[in-house]
């Protein structure tokens, strides 16, 4: 990479739109898993009761097997999220930013 | 060259060969198992399972056939350590799930839910939700900064020499106790499923294999070695899940139902949100949350395979891939947990004294799984499963020598020793060396941790990935003000802080010591040794007044473009 380009993209407003914009989906994903496995580890720390109680009168499945499920199931379409506004947003802007770059 | 590598291959195989079957032919005492849970053997000689013997021999055969076509095609360094950079997203998609898919995890995640029912899905989940951040904060960024090992990324603007043998040490820690765990498990694996093949041969026989696999296939051969067996292993477990729903008349309320009537605690396994018999400890369920999320993010030979691919879109998508295939196992594995108390525990097939106890298997404590295959497809069925689960083993073992190769050739030898200056001929050629090396001490210490209590293996090798790998790679990737200091002495602090810490730890201390009461009550030391890895990198970084630390956060924004644009990123090789 040659010193020039770089100087060049630091220097290009849509490379700093670029950074804003994956660093604010990428942050606020990874909260959101965060939030969610944390929220279900802690309430298997803090409040086991709660998560062990049974989904229904009469059923023995517990409270906490469909929400360990849906953590794993939320986390697949939080990537599926990401990754498709990677393809449609971000590529085309990196690409735009390198060609300016080389100009 | 072709010739001599010809030959030897077939020599190899040869050996190999001649090895398994000398090993059916002997007539070998089979010593009690190994697990903790381990009850004597049975006592009549065994008839032979030529089912697993016969699919044995034709994954081999597929797999030293792959290791043949990829060595014709491994000729730079590039090829060897990450198979050209032509992986497609999917092909790395998949290889990252068979990485992951470990025989831990396919038999580990099953035995636990078998004997503890609700609480071997915090595992699952643990392990799962590494996954999405790997994809948001390092996949790409990975991709786009590094060559062949995570150190180049760790190291890409600090001072090679201190933190390049930082990261090796880490990742040298992690490989080697993963191998031991998985050595060891092979031995028990295939000497229960084929008696007449000693722990010992069972051994040397992964110990050979890989060794093939690796020196003459590079991670060509590793990565289609791991995609066929990832197939093989989601294809398997699927077959038993069904077979478990056929069996219960695809209802989950009639499967839980019936675990919970057959298992000896009944409702305690929906209702302990800690193993069975342990006592509730906030601290040490947060610690395990910590420790499984982290350490995902932090194991070299999963970070090694973002190399292996064309460009960064191709890492984000192979993520996703990795991330929906595990998932789906993961579910799998927890239906297979269950269906194994409806079908093989108080099974006097299985168990090996129904009257005492009616989960304790023949065997031990991870063959839930394997009698499962059996209970549901008979013999055939058996033989296909205890051949993936073999399958995978010396997949990942060949995921993990490459991985610690690399680390000691590529960071070590050709960067720290050589500073820079060795020819790519002469690394691949140390790299091999260390392949080979690995091996045999991967043999070695799988023989001599036969007796061991190796259950500590999990959270040693996660609590590093997560307290010294993980924290410093993200650290040097999104925050200026890393130093070198910063990131030698958090690093540093990452690992031996968790090696302490475990020593003194129940696991070790009171467990595999013997010394009483434990000084450090946890069994996951992450929730100290994270935050303390970070508060050591922030302060050493920032009282950090050097002309060369002054330099290293001037590189920062030169590092952020070619991270976030993949400017001047390696590129895939042409042919």
């Amino acid at each position: 990479m040659s010193e020039l380009s770089a100087s060049k993209i630091q220097n290009n407003p849509k490379y700093h739109k670029l950074v804003a914009q994956r660093d604010s989906l990428a942050w606020t994903l990874s909260a959101i898993v965060c939030v969610m496995y944390f929220g279900f580890i802690l309430m298997i720390a803090f409040a086991p009761d709660f998560l062990t109680q049974p989904l229904s009168t009469g059923s023995v499945v517990p409270v906490g097997m469909p929400l360990g499920v849906g953590v794993i199931l939320v986390s697949c379409i939080l990537t599926a999220i990401y990754v498709r506004r990677a393809n449609h947003t971000f590529d085309p802007l990196t690409d735009e930013i390198i060609q300016e770059s080389l100009k | 060259m072709r010739t001599w590598k010809n030959a030897c291959l077939a020599t190899l195989a040869t050996a190999s060969s001649l090895l398994t079957q000398l090993a059916i032919a002997a007539d070998v005492a089979a010593p009690a198992a190994v697990v903790p849970a381990a009850l004597p053997a049975a006592p009549a000689e065994p008839p032979i399972n030529w089912h697993a013997i016969v699919m044995f021999i034709i994954f081999v055969a597929i797999t030293l056939g792959i290791t043949y076509w990829a060595a014709k095609r491994t000729k730079t360094a590039t090829d060897f350590y990450a198979a050209g950079r032509g992986i497609t997203g999917l092909q790395n998609g998949m290889a990252i799930a068979g990485d992951y898919m470990s025989a831990a995890s396919f038999l580990g995640i099953a035995a636990l839910v078998y004997m503890n029912g609700f609480y071997g899905l915090i595992f699952s989940v643990g392990w799962l939700v590494g996954w999405p951040i790997i994809l948001f904060l390092i996949a790409e960024r990975l991709r786009n900064l590094g060559k062949y090992t995570y150190a180049d990324v760790a190291s890409f603007r600090l001072q090679q020499g201190p933190v390049r043998t930082m990261a090796a040490i880490g990742s040298l820690i992690v490989v080697i106790w993963y191998l031991i765990g998985q050595a060891v498990g092979a031995g028990q694996l295939l000497h229960t499923l084929v008696p007449q093949i000693s722990y010992r041969e069972s051994i040397v026989i992964v110990g050979t294999l890989i060794i093939v696999y690796v020196t003459f296939g590079g991670m060509k051969a590793t990565t289609w070695v791991q995609i066929i067996k990832a197939g093989l292993l989601l294809g398997g477990a699927t077959l038993i899940a069904i077979g478990v729903m056929a069996h219960e008349g695809f209802s989950f309320e009639k499967l839980f139902t019936d675990a919970v009537a057959i298992h000896p605690k009944h409702l305690d396994i929906m209702k302990s949100v800690v193993p069975i018999g342990a006592k509730a400890n906030p601290i040490e369920s947060i610690s395990l949350g910590l420790t499984l999320m982290f350490g995902t993010a932090g194991l070299p030979h999963i970070l090694m395979r973002f190399f292996t691919v064309t460009d960064a879109k191709a890492a984000r998508k192979s993520v996703l891939y990795g991330t929906c295939f595990i998932g789906y196992f993961y579910i799998l594995t927890f239906i297979i947990g269950f269906g194994a108390i409806v079908l093989v525990a108080n099974n006097p097939e299985y168990v090996t004294d129904v009257t005492k106890n009616i989960l304790a298997l023949k065997g031990g404590g991870s063959m839930p799984a394997v009698y499962l295959s059996h209970a549901i497809g008979g013999d055939l069925f058996l033989g296909f499963i205890a051949a993936v689960a073999f399958a995978t083993i010396l997949a990942v073992v060949s995921g993990l020598t490459l991985a610690g190769a690399s680390a000691l050739s590529h960071d070590i030898y050709a960067n720290v020793i050589m500073k820079g200056k060795s020819t790519e001929a002469q690394e691949v050629w140390v790299s091999k060396l260390c392949v080979i090396g690995l091996g045999i001490l991967a043999v070695l210490l799988g023989i001599a941790f036969e007796k061991q209590n190796v259950a500590y293996i999990v959270a040693l090798t996660f609590s590093i990935a997560a307290c010294a790998n993980f924290p410093i790679l993200v650290l040097s990737v999104f925050w200026r003000g890393l130093t070198t200091r910063g990131a030698v002495l958090g690093g540093y602090t990452g690992i031996f802080g968790s090696i302490g810490l475990l020593i003194i730890g129940p696991t070790v201390w009171t467990k595999v010591l013997g010394n009483g009461p434990a000084i450090f009550p946890y069994d996951f030391p992450t929730f100290v040794v994270l935050p303390a890895v970070l508060i050591v990198a922030y302060v050493a970084s920032v009282t950090d007044n050097s002309e060369s630390a002054k330099k290293e956060r001037a590189a920062f924004d030169a590092q952020k473009v070619r991270s976030e644009t993949g400017l001047g990123a390696e590129a895939a090789a042409s042919h």
